[in-house]
């Protein structure tokens, strides 16, 4: 059940915003990977110094387990500053997706059409889905052609890079129904992006705050660890954090639709 | 037939009380008045018969079907003007009227162009460029655009020129003439309600008072009388049915309600300058209820 219109209305909006978060990403990726050649060309110095840093702290940044001076060791420092910029992007949509009406009090206009709120949510949810998914092309096409120019010479597992590529769909994913489900859980979002830098700078530290304090275990709580960069780089996807990321999207989507189908369109004055 | 049908109609958010207990009935083709004071559950009232808000108990039926399990096809002959119009910023009129349109089957694209020229609007403006007025004409556009057969006005004079007022309500009046429209017209003016419908209901602190026929609220009900004469005390009329009763510079006002011979001999045993017996104004009835 889509509505058409909505869809495009919809897409026309949130491409606009793809858009800088392409731009956004395709900057991380223009600014870090020229230093590429110089952590290669140093690997036994940068080595060293790296050995000068606190261990919690290399942790916290997803390094130590895997070197700098590879394509794909180096890669994941910069796919996590990727990933904090994917998880705000699609957070946002998420927390936005309904209560933007709201906010901006346009849900009368909406809904007092002739179209369901079952058609509205769906609609808005495909748009937001092609957006997310036109933002992951251009990190695809920003770091497979980034590599290509900026490799120094040392070759890597394209495969593997896919991979690492590949997670930023169940990872937006996660964000995208958190947040909407956030959304339909308070009576109104006035301003989605408090919402947004919330739960995705949250996850971060939760991540961050996990890899220092080894004793208490909150990986299981973060998407940041589901998808960390530097275990995607070493042994691929966890099966139980992927099956545990698609289960909180699972319900997560379920209680979001749930309370729009059923509750009660707030008049904002 | 009837358009709009509620039973026992009940909102509350929480603990607040919206409405409670309405029961109304529309017929076909009738401008129907709703009215009362802000905050007597006139809105709540329209929202939930539109689908936005879910009654808390009761129903309501719009052409014979239920609004929480039709609400999608209902809306296809709804039309719907607001108190405030909010729109979409950055869009162009054109823009926003054409989303409006694709929502509804058919092409309506002339009757756009007739509308936007009958309210003068330029469509090719912004829509946050728009002052609170103009903002209203788009939304008078956007309730009507797709030919209802049911239209939802909710204070809708808010904000409008007198002009435009009297060329909205010439509108209102000639959908309901030449294309058998029913209206439910919810207003705190009085005048405008006076001026439009055929029937009212009077809304007050969720409750409706009174469904009437709108001569019949004004002949029936109440009479404004005064009287000047010598010698006048309060107690000259001290009637049943006599209401609100003012002495003021030798003269004396009152509302009475009941068999007017009792007043006429009153008057009768009096040595009379003047008197006036006439229908009240619908503020003038109205302010009674709120008394």
């Amino acid at each position: 059940m889509f509505q058409a219109n909505i869809v495009r209305h919809e897409l026309r909006r949130s491409l606009k915003s793809a858009w800088w978060w392409a731009l956004g990403i395709a900057s991380v990726h223009l600014i870090y990977l020229p230093f590429f050649r110089t952590f290669a060309d140093n690997a036994a110095v940068l080595e060293k110094s790296l050995k000068q840093f606190p261990k919690a702290f290399l942790e916290a940044f997803g390094m130590g387990r895997i070197s700098m001076a590879t394509v794909l060791g180096f890669y994941t420092l910069i796919f996590l500053l990727v990933q904090i910029l994917l998880a705000i992007q699609a957070a946002r949509y998420g927390v936005a997706l309904i209560s933007r009406e709201e906010s901006e009090r346009t849900a009368d206009f909406l809904m007092t059409k002739p179209v369901s709120r079952l058609a509205i949510i769906n609609s808005k949810l495909a748009a937001a889905l092609t957006a997310l998914l036109a933002t992951q092309a251009v990190l695809w096409l920003v770091a497979f052609a980034g590599w290509a120019v900026f490799n120094a010479g040392h070759g890597y597992d394209q495969g593997r890079l896919a991979l690492i590529l590949s997670s930023a769909l169940p990872f937006q994913l996660f964000f995208l129904s958190v947040g909407l489900a956030l959304s339909q859980m308070v009576r109104l979002v006035r301003n989605p992006t408090p919402y947004a830098l919330g739960l995705g700078l949250g996850m971060y530290a939760l991540s961050a705050f996990n890899h220092m304090a080894g004793e208490i275990k909150l990986e299981w709580l973060t998407p940041f660890q589901y998808f960390d960069p530097a275990t995607l780089a070493l042994n691929g996807y966890e099966a139980h954090f992927l099956a545990l990321d698609l289960a909180v999207v699972g319900v997560a989507l379920a209680l979001g639709y749930w309370r729009y189908l059923h509750r009660d369109i707030p008049t904002v004055t | 037939m009837n358009i709009i049908e509620t039973q026992d109609l009940t909102k509350y958010y929480g603990q607040v009380r919206g409405i409670e207990g309405i029961t109304l009935s529309v017929k076909e083709g009738e401008i129907f008045g709703f009215i009362g004071p802000n905050g007597a559950g006139k809105t709540t009232t329209i929202r939930t018969l539109l689908g936005l808000l879910f009654p808390t108990r009761g129903s309501a039926r719009i052409f014979g079907k239920d609004v929480v399990r039709h609400g999608p096809e209902i809306r296809r002959d709804i039309g719907y003007l607001p108190s405030e119009v909010f729109f979409y910023e950055g869009m162009k009129i054109r823009d926003l009227l054409h989303y409006a349109a694709g929502f509804y089957p058919g092409d309506h694209t002339q009757r756009i162009q007739e509308l936007t020229a009958y309210m003068e609007l330029d469509v090719n403006r912004r829509v946050d460029e728009l002052s609170y007025g103009n903002k209203k004409k788009v939304g008078i556009v956007l309730g009507l655009l797709h030919r209802p057969k049911l239209l939802f006005l909710d204070e809708p004079t808010l904000g409008l020129d007198p002009l435009m007022q009297r060329r909205f309500f010439d509108l209102i009046q000639r959908e309901n003439r030449e294309n058998g429209v029913t209206v439910f017209f919810s207003s705190h003016i009085l005048s405008e309600v006076q001026r439009l419908c055929n029937r009212v209901a009077i809304i007050r602190e969720g409750h409706i008072v009174e469904v009437s026929d709108i001569r019949a609220l004004q002949q029936n009900s109440y009479k404004k009388v005064t009287v000047i004469a010598p010698d006048l005390t309060p107690d000259s009329f001290q009637l049943p049915g006599v209401a609100d009763l003012r002495v003021e510079d030798g003269s004396l006002r009152f509302y009475f309600k009941g068999d007017i011979n009792q007043v006429l001999r009153r008057l009768a045993a009096l040595q009379v300058q003047d008197v006036t017996i006439e229908d009240p104004t619908l503020e003038e009835i109205f302010m009674h209820y709120y008394a």
